[in-house]
């Protein structure tokens, strides 16, 4: 549905956006993640037609946004990171307003469509008040209503949930899930929960790269090979360290204090591909000291952001690590 | 454009600006109007001629907010994003000024009438003249567009536009200090006074027309350049 190939954007000397490949299938969710100042909004810009790119080139459903504009951009639902709200007008007055403006021709009227999608954002009650009297909430929604004009088969959302309270994000979060049946999806944020919840694969990007494009549990799974484990032991605390390092194939052990009465926490590294479990098992009963609980740690998404966008693991791959916060 | 034009239009009347406007072209023209009447000449092209001066204060007005204000709240993402041509959001604002400067210009009109029940009215001289505004407004709205266009801040929009109304006013004044006369003939063809008071002293030359149409197809085809540029920037 949206093909992106080999994106680079300069704003002078500095490069916001650094050769970006990713493709979009129907009806998927995209999340696009990254810290602030990584590119997305740049992206988003781009790939709706906003700002044009250095290199590169964004095709929508067919129609490449330079050399087609209009077509490309009749197919896209934009809710840029401010939305672009003429505080003048009610918030009736601006939907019809857009409508017009994006020349939607639709089987139903006019009236109805706009009433149908005030319903589904939950604004149909402040159809009638001025845009610059509403609270940030209400904007954020009036904007995601006008992104969705005309049932275009793109959405490109630029961080959905912001300025809303928890029981909006709740609820704007089950709508773009509702809205992926009709609709391909690209949302950016920068909250990773938002995007465990919502999204089908995650584009991970930093410094204007792309880090990872993965599902998010594969992603998981792919950072955590060396599995972790957490485990709690009852026994002294530096003797037991000691024996469990002992074990050959253990990478790491970090010592996390006291847990409970005589329980100490660790959370021990294997080396790749190796299972230190029995072992482990076997070294402490000899010692009569009880494992008490032991779990192997997943990566959350928080842990493989953070270790995608230190550096560190980009730097694995091509020598070239850069600070971020360029915009 | 003609959703751009509906709401540019309307949003003059959402703010004070287009009934501050309103209210200036009326008492100027109308102070004109009794300055003219009262020293007891009869005729409307006395009025037209100073509508030039009115302009100077009244058109920054008109076009300062016109593309400045989109970027400021960055609404311009909405125009920039749609389905229209960038000409389109360009001549539908530049039309919707068109369109207040003209309700503007009713009451002379009125003027007109109350001028020919003391004489016959000369119908062609005053088709003239209002052609002759509505070139010199449009000329002087698009320049106005363009420099809309190029600053976020409406002030600045407003103060530039007055700057460059004040230099082509006194365009002729300027030119003549010129001491190359090779530079000078051309400069002095460029005079939107020249050509407009041929306008109101009854002469329509074509020449005339086709300048200011020329100079308001340029100066909108910058203003969509300019905006095109910005993407790339």
């Amino acid at each position: 549905m949206i093909q992106i190939k080999n994106l680079t954007k300069k704003y002078g000397s500095t490069v916001a956006v650094d050769d970006i490949s990713f493709s979009v299938k129907e009806g998927e969710i995209l999340g696009f993640l990254g810290p602030n100042g990584a590119g997305k909004s740049t992206t988003m810009n781009i790939i709706t037609g906003y700002l044009s790119s250095n290199e590169g080139e964004v095709i929508v459903d067919g129609f490449n946004i330079l050399d087609n504009p209009t077509e490309a951009k009749k197919r896209i639902g934009y809710l840029p990171e401010h939305p672009p709200l003429y505080l003048d007008m009610t918030v009736g007055e601006y939907l019809s307003f857009m409508y017009d403006l994006k020349k939607v021709k639709l089987d139903v009227s006019k009236k109805n469509h706009i009433d149908n999608i005030c319903g589904l954002v939950k604004i149909s009650h402040v159809t009638d008040r001025v845009i610059s009297h509403l609270s940030k909430g209400y904007r954020q929604r009036v904007g995601i209503a006008q992104a969705m004009l005309g049932n275009p088969p793109v959405l490109i959302l630029d961080e959905p949930t912001v300025g809303l309270d928890p029981k909006q994000i709740i609820e704007i979060r089950s709508l773009i899930k509702s809205l992926s049946t009709k609709h391909t999806i690209v949302l950016s944020s920068h909250i990773l929960s938002e995007i465990q919840a919502v999204c089908d694969r995650v584009v991970v990007i930093n410094a204007g790269k792309i880090v990872a494009d993965d599902t998010e549990s594969h992603l998981s799974n792919t950072l955590s090979k060396d599995s972790r484990i957490v485990i709690r032991i009852e026994g002294p605390e530096q003797e037991v360290y000691n024996t469990m390092a002992g074990i050959p194939d253990v990478k790491e052990i970090k010592t996390m204090g006291l847990r409970e009465d005589g329980i100490y926490e660790y959370i021990v590294e294997a080396k790749p591909g190796k299972d230190v479990r029995r072992e482990i098992f076997k070294r402490m009963s000899t010692r009569s000291w009880a494992i008490m609980s032991l779990k192997s740690s997943e990566m959350t998404l928080e842990d493989i952001f953070l270790a995608l966008t230190d550096g560190t693991f980009i730097a694995n791959e091509n020598n070239d690590t850069k600070d971020g916060g360029d915009k | 454009m003609s959703a751009i034009f509906r709401r540019e239009f309307s949003a003059y009347f959402k703010s004070p600006l287009g009934y501050v406007f309103l209210t200036l072209m009326f008492v100027y023209t109308g102070f004109f109007f009794y300055y003219v009447f009262g020293y007891g000449y009869n005729k409307i092209d006395y009025v037209f001629s100073s509508i030039f001066l009115i302009f100077l204060m009244c058109i920054p007005l008109l076009t300062m907010r016109l593309m400045s204000e989109e970027r400021h709240n960055k609404t311009d993402q909405a125009l920039l994003t749609a389905p229209v041509s960038l000409n389109g959001i360009i001549w539908g604002k530049f039309l919707a000024a068109l369109s207040l400067l003209g309700i503007s210009l009713i009451m002379t009109v009125v003027y007109f009438f109350i001028f020919s029940v003391m004489s016959t009215p000369q119908w062609s001289i005053f088709i003239g003249n209002i052609l002759g505004v509505f070139l010199l407004g449009g000329a002087l709205i698009s320049i106005g567009l363009l420099i809309s266009t190029l600053t976020e801040q409406q002030i600045i929009s407003a103060i530039v536009t007055f700057a460059v109304m004040v230099l082509i006013y006194f365009w002729n004044s300027a030119v003549s200090l010129i001491p190359i006369d090779f530079i000078k003939n051309i400069l002095s063809t460029l005079s939107f006074t020249s050509r407009y008071d041929d306008f109101t002293s009854g002469v329509l030359d074509f020449s005339n027309v086709l300048f200011f149409l020329s100079a308001i197809f340029v100066f909108n085809f910058l203003s969509v350049r300019a905006l095109e540029k910005r993407r790339w920037s």
